[in-house]
């Protein structure tokens, strides 16, 4: 019987192979940059998930540690000329610094002023972003960042680059699953669910709540520079409250407590555009409709609604065949 | 130069007037239910952009446009906490934040499917020729966007004081249980304070339109900057919200004025920021915010 | 150095809320390894005591001190850590999370790994959760609710979810543990069961327990100290029968 710390490991494995596939079954090379896309917006998706899953905290501006991420390693693989590692060390960083400035503040208070704060610091970030020009390039955006090549090897191709971006989240993934199955994840849904029974648990919540909502800037920074290495130009635009929405979208959506439901809302809502395409005065209105009926019938998501019907299949299936154990989904 | 001070803050004044409705709206709400609604920046701009519609579009005079605009946004924040906060409001708290953002979405796409993405300006209330005042040029329509605040204002401490309805409404917001039991229906107390704020709401953008153009998507910011007056004059005062809309106006006015206007909308949110670092009870609320 | 202080010292307290006095000066202590009740009508300020002893309530001035060391400075969570832990009234269980789960979670300051070697799959984590896995199998044992271990604790009946919040308590090996109405919502025997399994835990585990209650059947069967509360000050304070006999108790309870 594989050991039991493992099942992480294949659950990874499986996920690996499956991403892998992926490119095989798609009609044309387009869709690649769909998944590459889509690859990204999960990478923040497992980020958001840990903090509004697990944590119980709301951020409604990761748009802007995905943007500050992105526009650092621009700056720095360009203006600075310094190489792209380093740029990319720099952009996660920048990201994690910032979130640990704001989040020490916020993270002591009871009830949710993060979701205020992190509104409010996006849209600082945002107007940044298009105001200074000589930094950033104003609203035009920032243009000429190199493709990624690390020691050596240049990611030129589309399917390479979704392979490189597709192996980071398998590692994600594989970073988040391990997390919630260990004492920390155990932590982070007691506080969740009671604060007070996870205090005198000996749970220091300001403390989690701080590491996770620095974790959750990282992922997003990881994502921030793979994306700009990706698409060589970054645009305030992609940067603001309608992609932060977009996030909390794809978080709610897949189930908040679910590390599969988040990356499959990421893809699922980076594929909707181009669903959508032709519909764009929709769009906005589509999203809202999505969160409503989310929250009213079905809080725990794509992800919790599977896990339900396997669930209620279990119990049937046991009921006719005796006792047996009850599992819970990754 | 004292007349360029005077024109700022006129009209921060003006704005601040708008930010401070909104705020009041936020108060009201989260007294009564112990929510923050996302959604409270939309009834402002559907104050504006109904009463530019009926106006308009429709045809109708003034005065009647704005009453029913403000009369069908009131029926909306309604309809939202009906259909979309009372089903669910025993849900965590995460779940109804994430149900205001999902209505105020819906109500910004809404706004854009039936009226675009262009901007809109409302007549202004009465002459349209400013008037002098210490050396700065004051436009007659802050005058009335003060003037109708200021009632609207008199009008709740009214309600809240003299009316019986009021202080159910306040005794849901001081103990929602005691309340219960003293047979106040807490669930009608609930809708009527979304109608409330949204009607409150709706009257701070319509004051607002005929100065500062209107579209589908003033909301957000409009919310925001009223949410930072929530905070600032501290969350679960009334009255401190309408204060702190002002003094959030007045400092946005002379940012603008004296430091840049370029990052004119990022003065509001870095007060609110270093609000929330620092007092976050503002300026009126008790101190000593539930610390973790 | 053998302690003859109290575990629990409590000195001069007193909560304010607002204009409202909760507490006034109160000054209570609690034996090691004993069962001490705390005991008054409703709104004598019981559970604010406890409040204020577990940090969860903010004290207006006064001391608390745990083995002679002052934690009134202290976080909830440190002072859990050094030993202070409690239960609910109003039950607070994590109730998405399994029975074993729940009380492995109550062992989570124990637990010797950190986060990284949670990532990694270190041997120090596999060691680690095994350990905690044994003790929480454990502590489920001792209050009866080992075959329950895989079972969402949302889904077990209200008296199982009692046991299962104190369970969790006891697996965080407190010196002191805080019971706030366990006896609450059970029947007869359930508060018989309850009885003998708060002796357990004092003289099987060596645990302290602060019994706060209602009733008194339980609280006069089983401890070894009461103090009452009335109105935010200490009535009075003694062996059970002793409070029992108190002219004042009585006159409290009965109103005058």
């Amino acid at each position: 019987m594989k050991p039991w710390y493992a099942r992480n490991a294949a659950k990874a494995v499986l996920l690996a192979l499956a991403l892998g596939a992926a490119p095989l079954v798609l009609p044309n090379e387009y869709y690649i940059n769909i998944l590459i896309l889509g690859a990204i917006n999960a990478l923040i998706a497992l980020g958001l998930n840990l903090l509004l899953g697990y944590a119980g905290q709301i951020s409604l501006g990761h748009a802007a540690f995905f943007g500050l991420s992105a526009y650092a390693t621009a700056y720095a693989t360009t203006r600075l000329g310094l190489p792209i590692p380093v740029g990319m060390g720099l952009g996660v960083s920048l990201a994690a610094l910032v979130a640990w400035l704001i989040g020490i503040p916020t993270l002591r208070l009871r009830g949710n002023y993060l979701a205020m704060a992190t509104l409010g610091f996006g849209i600082i970030v945002h107007i940044f972003m298009n105001e200074t020009v000589e930094v950033t390039g104003g609203p035009s955006g920032f243009v000429g960042i190199p493709r990624l090549a690390l020691f050596g090897y240049a990611f030129d191709s589309d399917r390479s680059y979704y392979y490189f971006t597709a192996g980071v989240l398998v590692l994600a993934a594989l970073f988040c699953l391990n997390l919630i199955d260990s004492r920390l994840g155990r932590a982070l849904r007691a506080i969740h669910t009671s604060e007070r029974a996870a205090q005198t648990a000996g749970v220091d919540i300001a403390g989690y709540k701080l590491f996770v909502f620095v974790l959750s800037a990282v992922f997003a920074g990881v994502a921030g520079v793979l994306y700009a290495h990706f698409l060589s130009f970054v645009a305030p635009s992609s940067f603001g409250f309608h992609f932060s929405v977009q996030l909390v979208v794809m978080v709610v959506l897949g189930g908040m407590a679910s590390v599969w439901g988040a990356m499959a809302g990421a893809f699922f809502l980076t594929a909707l555009p181009e669903a959508l395409r032709g519909f764009e005065e929709v769009d906005i209105l589509i999203y809202g409709a999505i969160l409503v009926a989310c929250v009213m019938y079905m809080p725990m998501g794509m992800a919790g609604a599977a896990a339900g019907a396997w669930r209620r299949i279990g119990r049937w299936r046991r009921g006719s065949s005796g006792q047996g154990e009850g599992g819970h989904a990754g | 130069m004292f007349a360029a001070a005077a024109q700022y803050l006129v009209s921060g004044l003006t704005v601040g007037a708008t930010y401070g409705l909104t705020g009041l709206g936020f108060t009201m709400i989260f007294n009564t239910t112990g929510i923050i609604n996302f959604a409270q920046g939309e009834f402002v701009m559907l104050g504006g952009m109904m009463s530019v519609f009926f106006c308009t579009w429709l045809g109708l005079d003034l005065f009647s446009a704005i009453l029913l605009a403000v009369a069908v946004t009131a029926l909306v924040g309604a309809a939202m906490e009906r259909l979309t906060i009372r089903p669910i409001q025993s849900s965590s708290p995460i779940n109804l934040v994430i149900a205001t953002i999902g209505v105020s979405i819906l109500i910004r796409g809404a706004a854009m499917l039936l009226w675009g993405k262009d901007t809109f300006s409302l007549p202004p209330f009465g002459k349209a020729a400013p008037i002098a005042f210490l050396g700065a040029a004051v436009q007659p329509q802050s005058l009335w966007a003060l003037a109708i605040t200021l009632a609207l204002l008199t009008a709740l401490k009214l309600f809240f004081t003299a009316s019986i309805h009021g202080k159910a409404m306040l005794a849901c917001a001081c103990n929602r249980k005691a309340a219960s039991l003293m047979g106040i229906s807490v669930a009608r107390m609930s809708l009527f304070s979304f109608a409330l704020s949204a009607f409150t709401g709706a009257v701070g953008g319509a004051i607002l339109a005929p100065i500062t153009m209107t579209s589908y998507d003033v909301g957000m910011m409009l919310g925001l900057k009223g949410f930072a007056a929530c905070i600032l004059g501290g969350l679960g005062n009334p009255f401190g919200a309408a204060v702190g809309g002002l003094l959030i106006g007045i400092m946005e006015s002379f940012g603008a004025g004296y430091v840049s206007s370029a990052y004119k909308d990022a003065f509001a949110f870095v007060v609110l920021l270093l609000l929330l670092f620092v007092r976050p009870s503002g300026l009126f609320g008790k101190a000593g915010v539930e610390r973790v | 150095m053998p302690d003859s202080s109290p575990l629990l010292a409590v000195s001069e307290v007193s909560v304010r809320f607002g204009g409202v006095s909760a507490l006034a000066d109160v000054d209570f202590c609690i034996e090691k390894g004993t069962v001490t009740a705390l005991i008054g009508p409703n709104g004598a300020g019981k559970t604010t005591l406890l409040g204020a002893i577990t940090g969860m309530v903010g004290i207006s001035q006064g001391r608390v001190a745990l083995c002679g060391q002052d934690i009134t400075a202290l976080a909830p969570h440190v002072r859990a850590r050094r030993g202070v832990v409690r239960t609910f009234q109003n039950l607070e269980v994590f109730a998405n999370m399994t029975v074993l789960e729940n009380v492995m979670t109550g062992r989570h300051a124990l637990a010797p790994y950190g986060v990284l070697d949670g990532i990694l799959r270190t041997p120090r984590f596999r060691a680690g959760e095994r350990a905690c896995r044994e003790a929480a199998l454990a502590r489920l044992d001792f209050v009866g609710l080992a075959d329950k271990k895989d079972v969402l604790a949302g889904e077990l009946p209200y008296g199982s979810q009692r046991l299962l919040e104190m369970a969790r308590a006891v697996a965080a090996e407190p010196l002191l543990l805080l019971l706030d109405e366990p006896a609450a919502g059970l029947n007869t025997q359930e508060t018989k069961a309850l009885a003998g399994l708060i002796a357990r835990v004092r003289d099987e585990l060596g645990i302290t327990v602060g019994l706060v209650e209602h009733d008194m059947d339980l609280v006069m069967g089983i401890s070894d100290a009461v103090t009452v509360l009335n109105f935010g000050a200490v009535l009075a304070s003694g062996p059970p029968a002793q409070i029992q006999a108190d002219p004042d108790v009585v006159a409290a309870y009965l109103g005058d």
